[in-house]
């Protein structure tokens, strides 16, 4: 562990500022590309703004991450940077908990209270009556308000198929990370690599059936973005926890870079325990989706 | 602890205290809490003058009734891209910037804890502005649904660069987070040994508070406006009730972000009064460890009454009742810091240079707007005033005497720490009496044409609201022309004047007055004794 020492405060650094050109230029290109396929343009040329925003973003990680790792490897950074770095990667984690939050309050309010009161419960009787006179709550919502607009889907996911498989994997793969981090505090270089190829074999498993899931979804469910709430809130809730996990993965292979080339102490390797604070943080979200998405 | 502040160059030993880098790229590569700072603050202060330009175009169509100089489409976008515009640009941006500049020195720190972070956070914000302010001249105009962008205004019925305004808002989203996370780390993890939480100053308590907030709303905004983007591009049914969905949830995500989001630009504001009312009137702060607990109580409440922006839409009679009740307990810590600084002006010996005239104005102007907010949390009467004239006036009494004059008072009070003059005490004075009166002139009246039944956003209105409105667009155009005043001012300052001492004011309080005037580009790489 490094000891209390100096401060380490660089003095300037480009990355900054390529960042935010980065930034900038994918989000540009990802706002012309969505507005061309809404508006139907053929021949757009949008994606080359959101894949030259994307390089330099990709350029950007490459470099600054480098950046801090030859400044931790040269002895730069002191215990009191170590946990500047703990209470960036635990608040980081924090807004991504409010960001699931919004996503899953949405769908409780959705399933709790909009659908009911679009069936008349409640404040909705009006609404009901006014509206959609024939339409009836449930959910999995099937048949929508509006089913000629928004067609509902025939079926809904089995969540004793592909879904309960996807749980065992990535509880598995929280598990396989924590033997991975129990070797490096051993050092035990070969059990590291095992156990963290292991994790990333298995989270790549998860994303390979969730693939399927949505393939599945599409073709044999009618299971569509557009399919309604129901849909609508699938997609949001697994999507972005697909992305999510996409993210990990990166993290960890990172990781299991970084082991191959020497890096990481026994008792020095804060990069590590972030990348599994997030997996595991990915995996908790998970299990909240397995129940509230899928089972009930 | 010390701090080594690693140097492009050279890593000579003489090199550590050295000076900023020269011409463009200082600002550009800078990791400096002091440049980033700075930035900060002339970022907010152009974003001000733009949304205030807007501000002007609204006022002067609303001189008279009838329309005459915009288009009501173009008028609708004004009023939309001047509220994101000041929230976004002007008012947030400007507490990160005195977050920046003073949070390291009041705390003892070399700089903020992540310095290289901090200069994205800064950086992100030109081209979130950028994106924001070029929907103006895209095909179908900028955004035109009001800053709340409610659906389904803004997802059926929104113009195509709804998508860019999108993107903007996540700009500013990943800026205010990546601030926020930096600012928290600062404050606990970077403390002098001997500064304990309960000896900082309240302007960092107030900040490390809002930091929470900021980190805790911001992905519940980027939510929301994730799911307009689905529904304006891929079919989803979020905010349409044709699909199962309900325009009512938008308002309940936008506002669970929205009310935090009001408390993000007032809580800074109660740090500086915090500092400066104490420092003019020659007496600790009355109450520090209640004001400690009562912006915590604010911040908790802040989660939970989200809905009474939303009483006229149609929500269950229990929720009414229950958010009635818990947004009128806010009043009760807010009424703890009211009598709190009042208690400190007692018996003080009290000056009035210009910090001091903006806190005082900050003390009764903010409590006026309370107090209309207090009114405005009775859901019965609500239904009067909802979406009228009485509500803007509400939440400008707010804003521009509380956030806006606060940040005034916190300028006049650092620019001697800052630029190492003393700023014009004579045009300062003038600054504020002409804003105090332009400010007062133009939403004063607000209060009787709102209960009289004018609604917002519209750029025409019935002939009895003529007299009122023409007082109110009057008193904009003396507080917007006051406010070249100030930059005036803030260059005059920044060019030269009086030198100003370590410590310029007699009462002041805090490790910043511990360094020369001006702060050395490093403050701080040995931590300070802090008693």
């Amino acid at each position: 562990m490094a000891t209390e020492g100096t401060y380490y405060v660089p003095a300037q650094s480009k990355w900054p500022i390529i960042a935010s050109i980065g930034l900038f230029l994918t989000l540009l290109g990802a706002g012309m590309m969505m507005n061309d396929m809404t508006a139907g343009v053929k021949d757009s040329s949008a994606h080359y703004v959101f894949y030259a925003g994307g390089l330099i973003m990709a350029w950007m990680l490459f470099g600054w991450f480098g950046n801090v790792i030859q400044e931790s490897r040269a002895g730069l950074y002191s215990a009191q940077m170590d946990r500047t770095f703990r209470w960036g990667m635990f608040w980081f984690i924090f807004s991504e908990v409010m960001f699931f939050a919004a996503l899953f309050g949405t769908l409780f309010y959705v399933r709790v209270l909009a659908v009911p009161w679009l069936a008349g419960e409640g404040e909705g009787a009006m609404t009901h009556e006014m509206l959609w006179p024939d339409f009836t709550a449930g959910w999995p919502l099937m048949v929508n308000p509006d089913n000629e607009l928004f067609v509902g889907a025939a079926d809904v996911v089995d969540p004793f198929h592909l879904p309960l498989l996807n749980t065992l994997l990535l509880v598995a793969s929280s598990i396989t990370l924590t033997l991975a981090h129990h070797a490096l505090r051993a050092n035990d270089r070969y059990k590291i690599k095992l156990w963290l190829i292991l994790t990333l074999v298995l989270g790549t498993a998860f994303l390979f059936f969730q693939v399927e899931e949505y393939i599945e979804a599409y073709n044999e469910l009618g299971l569509t973005l557009s399919a309604g709430i129901y849909g609508s809130t699938f997609f949001l809730l697994t999507g972005f926890h697909g992305a999510h996990v996409t993210l990990g993965a990166i993290m960890l292979a990172v990781m299991l870079v970084r082991v191959y080339q020497g890096h990481f102490e026994a008792d020095n390797h804060f990069a590590f325990e972030a990348a599994s604070w997030y997996w595991h943080f990915v995996d908790v979200v998970w299990v909240g989706l397995f129940i509230f998405v899928y089972l009930i | 602890m010390t701090s080594v502040t690693d140097t492009a160059s050279s890593h000579d030993h003489d090199e550590h205290l050295h000076g900023p880098a020269k011409g463009l790229m200082r600002w550009v590569l800078t990791t400096s809490h002091k440049d980033i700072g700075t930035m900060y603050l002339w970022f907010s202060f152009i974003m001000f003058l733009t949304g205030g330009a807007m501000a002007m175009i609204i006022r002067a169509e609303l001189f008279q009734p009838g329309l005459q100089i915009v288009e009501p489409a173009f008028f609708n976008q004004m009023t939309t891209m001047h509220g994101l515009i000041m929230v976004f640009g002007a008012v947030m941006p400007a507490f990160v910037g005195l977050a920046n500049w003073m949070i390291p020195m009041m705390i003892g720190a070399p700089d903020m804890a992540m310095p290289r972070m901090n200069n994205w956070s800064f950086w992100i914000l030109p081209f979130a502005a950028v994106m924001l302010i070029s929907t103006l001249f895209m095909e179908g105009g900028g955004p035109n649904f009001g800053w709340t962008f409610y659906a389904p205004l803004s997802t059926d019925y929104s113009p195509p660069s709804t998508t860019f305004f999108i993107f903007a808002i996540h700009m500013l989203g990943v800026s205010s987070i990546m601030g926020a996370i930096n600012i928290i780390a600062t404050i606990l993890n970077l403390r002098a040994p001997g500064m304990t939480m309960m000896k900082m100053p309240m302007f960092v308590w107030t900040w490390l508070i809002t930091a929470y907030l900021l980190i805790a709303v911001m992905p519940v905004l980027a939510g929301a406006v994730t799911m307009m983007l689905m529904d304006i591009h891929f079919g989803t049914s979020f905010f349409n009730a044709g699909g199962g969905g309900d325009p009512v949830l938008f308002q309940h995500i936008f506002w669970f972000f929205g009310h935090p989001e009001v408390y993000i630009m007032i809580l800074p504001s109660f740090g500086i009064v915090s500092a400066i009312i104490p420092a003019f009137a020659r007496k600790p702060l009355f109450g520090y460890t209640s004001m400690v607990y009562a912006t915590a109580s604010i911040a908790f409440l802040s989660f939970i009454v989200w809905a009474h922006h939303m009483f006229t839409v149609g929500i269950p009679l229990i929720g009414e009742l229950f958010f009635m009740y818990a947004t009128m307990l806010i009043a009760v810590p807010t009424g703890v810091k009211i009598f709190n600084w009042v208690t400190t002006m007692f018996r003080g010996s009290m000056t009035f240079e210009t910090p001091m005239l903006f806190s005082t104005a900050f003390v009764v102007l903010f409590t006026i707007g309370g107090f209309s907010g207090l009114m405005l949390s009775i859901a019965p009467a609500d239904f009067q005033y909802h979406d009228t004239y009485f509500v803007v006036a509400h939440f400008h009494y707010v804003l521009v005497p509380g956030a806006i004059f606060a940040i005034f008072a916190a300028c006049y009070y650092w620019l001697p720490k800052w630029t190492g003059h003393m700023y014009d005490e004579t045009l300062a004075k003038v600054h504020f009496w002409m804003s105090f009166i332009g400010m007062n002139l133009t939403f004063f009246p607000m209060h009787f044409v709102g209960l009289a039944g004018m609604p917002r956003r519209i750029p025409d209105y019935a002939l009895q609201f003529a007299n009122f409105n023409e007082i109110s667009s009057i008193g904009g155009f003396m507080f917007g022309t006051t406010q070249l005043l100030f930059l005036f001012i803030v260059i005059k300052c920044i060019r030269g004047g009086a030198k100003a001492e370590a410590k310029p004011w007699e009462g002041a309080e805090g490790l910043e007055w511990s360094v020369p005037s001006p702060a050395p580009y490093h403050t701080f790489t040995t931590p300070p004794d802090v008693k």
